[in-house]
């Protein structure tokens, strides 16, 4: 009996030291759902930590989610696609700066045999209205993230208020939504980076891109040590002005999936 | 809820038994009145046996005397200076899903015996009740009349002024009844107050030093075995002895 | 599509694919310390309430039947409440570790350990009351030999709420952020593999999982049979 005992104290013990902070050299960085699930950081993050030693762990959650994790302290870097938001983020005096790192474009997806029509359209306002004339079943985010924000002005330029029992608005991340969509044989909007590291397509296509209106901008912000001193200000800085560097942006450049680049640089 | 039990010291005394008294004793939980009121001294040598008809509120008698429940009119006392160290058996041997040593060490634990001494006493207490063999079979496995004796060498091993014991061989076969009944006899020549309920006159007059005989929750007599065997002073002794159904 | 997940798993088990094997690890240590220190809590508490009559007892009881149900996702949102630096506990610095995830799904499992062997006990009691009282032992005497008699029954709980832990993922993914290899587990990986579309990998991780636990629950299993066979 006592021996057990020992034995399961000696283990509890090794986790505890296991959960403690092993290395003290990383940040936390708040980031979205697509970058993620991109595989952008898998490629990029190793080069940072190779020349400058600091691991990059990347919380990834909705924009909604990460500006508030931002805003709470609780990561020390934040790396997000809603550019009005970071404006507004950075005028409530939460960063002290946000920059442009790169871009990449949102598509259309949707059913192979495409009831709308959309590939014959001009401009994504057009692709729009075809799908809502038709009433063909469109699956939107539906949670507030920066690309549902996107999609949302799209529909308002176009001159259209979605709504009625086609539009389905499913309050899910990129990827569910696209599982959803491919099951619903339904239209969606995507990120392209998403979509090409996407795996259950079953039916869907890429029907609609190219309209520059589809660009979808990515800014880093550098948080404020004014509202949250305890944060790793010098360690979140080295991350930001690498990503707006030139080794920074050739990474991002240089990350490919089946041939195609991603995102796409353009610090100033 | 008092203690029932003073510190342990390892050998019964061969003075006197402690005398129990009831005064006016009542039980009447939730306005019904279940015993009593209900008066008398148990100050002889002993075994008293405790009968009645099924009912009378032996069961209530053996567990106000003690301690299980308290009355709500009237005291419960003993004689001497401090509560006397007492001991209790039920009808259904109640044991630990334990081996037969490890029920006894438990007891012997749980009343402050110092650890080294455990496994000896409990080891004695076995050999006195016949139950050596047993001693690391677990003590559900037993057969009816070893659990009893295995009660019997649990509340042994505490050295006990007061046995209680509450119908302890009604659900055991002859060889066991046998067995439990020595083993009562030899309780009782140690010098421990012996108070046993049962239903079985002959069980009684085979034990009984002198018999407390209870109806309605009240005592109808009390009486020395010999004279409530012979001439009892009751109505309601007389019918029970005689085998007829008491009102 | 099934056969292709299986296969997966298969594929996954027999190379011990090191990322995998990483995740597993750190799936087992949460979900097993996090169980460990409910029961350490969860058992006495469940007796305590068994044992002794205090005023809103009745209350108390619905509560932690009530808890068993609390939902994983509501437990892991008051947690990073808790632990976010805007919040009381944000000076520890635990959001986003693994100890954050122990805590969590602590929260979750404490309600099914203490109510079920509250009621256990509870029933142990009702069988033993009389005895130990007569042998003079305090309520809290009787607490663990109450506990220590309800063993085998207290397994099965204890199982209960190692599967509970171990299925959730609501929790684990609000305070521990799924980031790859710090709070990743099994479950938050089926998650992201889910998201990604990769369905079969998923599927497959899924099988994995349920592998391992049905591995622990027979481990159990048959070591309290052989426990029983010598006692009962």
């Amino acid at each position: 009996m006592k021996k057990t005992l020992n034995l399961v104290l000696a283990a509890v013990t090794t986790m505890g030291l296991a959960f403690s902070a092993h290395a003290e050299d990383y940040i936390t960085l708040a980031s979205t759902t697509s970058t993620e699930s991109s595989g952008l950081f898998d490629s990029i993050l190793p080069k940072f930590e190779d020349a400058t030693g600091i691991e990059v762990r990347v919380v990834a959650v909705g924009t909604g989610q990460a500006f508030e994790i931002a805003r709470r302290g609780d990561a020390d870097s934040l790396l997000v696609h809603d550019t009005a938001g970071e404006k507004r983020f950075v005028e409530n005096g939460y960063a002290t700066e946000r920059a442009d790192v790169m871009y990449n474009d949102f598509v259309l997806i949707g059913p192979a045999d495409d009831p709308a029509n959309i590939s014959a359209a001009k401009t994504a306002a057009e692709a729009l209205s075809a799908i809502a004339e038709a009433e063909a079943p469109f699956a939107s985010r539906g949670d507030d993230s920066g690309t549902n924000r996107a999609e949302l002005r799209l529909w308002e330029s176009a001159g259209i208020e979605p709504g009625g029992s086609w539009y389905r608005e499913l309050g899910s991340g990129m990827g569910p939504t696209l599982n959803t969509a491919a099951a619903m044989d339904a239209y969606v909007m995507s990120d392209r980076a998403t979509w090409v590291a996407f795996e259950n397509r079953q039916n869907l296509k890429l029907l609609f891109e190219g309209d520059k209106v589809l660009f979808n901008q990515y800014g880093s912000l550098l948080l404020s040590e004014e509202k949250h001193p305890h944060l790793k200000h010098e360690m979140a800085a080295k991350w930001h002005n690498w990503l707006l560097s030139d080794d920074g942006q050739k990474a991002i450049a240089d990350f490919k999936v089946d041939g195609q680049q991603l995102f796409f640089p353009n610090a100033q | 809820m008092t203690s029932l039990n003073v510190p342990l010291n390892n050998s019964i005394e061969l003075s006197a038994p402690p005398s129990l008294r009831f005064e006016n004793v009542e039980f009447n939980p939730f306005g019904h009145r279940l015993f009593g009121p209900c008066s008398f001294t148990l100050d002889g040598p002993g075994p008293t046996l405790v009968m009645g008809p099924n009912g009378a509120g032996k069961s209530l008698m053996l567990r106000l005397a003690h301690g299980l429940l308290t009355p709500t009119e009237g005291a419960v006392s003993w004689s001497g200076a401090s509560a006397p160290r007492q001991a209790m058996v039920f009808q259904t041997p109640i044991l630990l899903r334990r081996s037969a040593l490890a029920n006894l060490r438990h007891a012997l634990a749980v009343n402050n015996v110092p650890r080294k001494l455990r496994t000896e006493l409990a080891l004695e207490a076995l050999a006195r009740f016949g139950l050596s063999s047993c001693a690391d079979t677990p003590a559900r496995v037993l057969s009816g009349g070893e659990k009893q004796r295995l009660a019997l060498a649990r509340a042994w091993s505490l050295s006990p002024a007061v046995l209680f014991l509450d119908e302890p061989t009604s659900a055991l076969d002859p060889a066991a009844i046998k067995a439990v009944e020595t083993a009562v006899k030899e309780f009782h020549d140690q010098g421990t107050r012996i108070v046993m309920t049962t239903h079985d006159l002959h069980q009684a007059r085979r034990l009984a030093g002198d018999v407390l005989f209870l109806s309605g929750g009240q005592v109808q007599e009390h009486t020395p075995a010999d004279v409530f065997f012979e001439t009892p002073v009751s109505r309601q002794a007389q019918a029970f002895i005689s085998g007829e159904l008491v009102a | 599509m099934e056969d292709n997940a299986f296969y997966v798993a298969l594929s996954l088990l027999v190379n011990l694919d090191a990322s995998l094997y990483q995740i597993v690890v750190l799936s087992l240590q949460v979900s097993l310390l996090a169980v460990l220190i409910a029961a350490t809590l969860g058992f006495p508490l469940g007796a305590a309430v068994a044992l002794w009559q205090f005023p809103g007892r009745g209350g108390v009881i619905v509560a932690l039947n009530a808890l068993m149900g609390l939902p994983p996702v509501v437990a892991g949102l008051g947690v990073y409440l808790l632990l976010s630096r805007a919040g009381p506990l944000g000076e520890l610095g635990l959001l986003f570790t693994p100890g954050a995830m122990v805590i969590a799904q602590v929260i979750l499992v404490l309600p099914i350990l203490a109510a079920l062997s509250r009621q256990k006990v509870e029933e142990l009691l009702g069988e033993y009351r009389e005895q130990f009282v007569s042998l003079g032992m305090s309520r809290a005497r009787m607490m663990p030999t109450l506990l220590w008699d309800a063993r085998f029954a207290l397994l099965t709980v204890l199982l209960a709420g190692f599967g509970r832990a171990s299925a959730e993922v609501g929790a684990v993914m609000m305070v521990g952020g799924n980031i790859d290899g710090v709070t990743r587990v099994m479950t938050t990986a089926i998650v992201l593999e889910t998201s990604k579309g990769a369905l079969p990998l998923a599927l497959g991780l899924g099988i994995v999982l349920l592998t391992l636990v049905m591995a622990i629950n027979a481990t159990a299993y048959i070591l309290s049979e052989m426990a029983k066979r010598r006692m009962e």
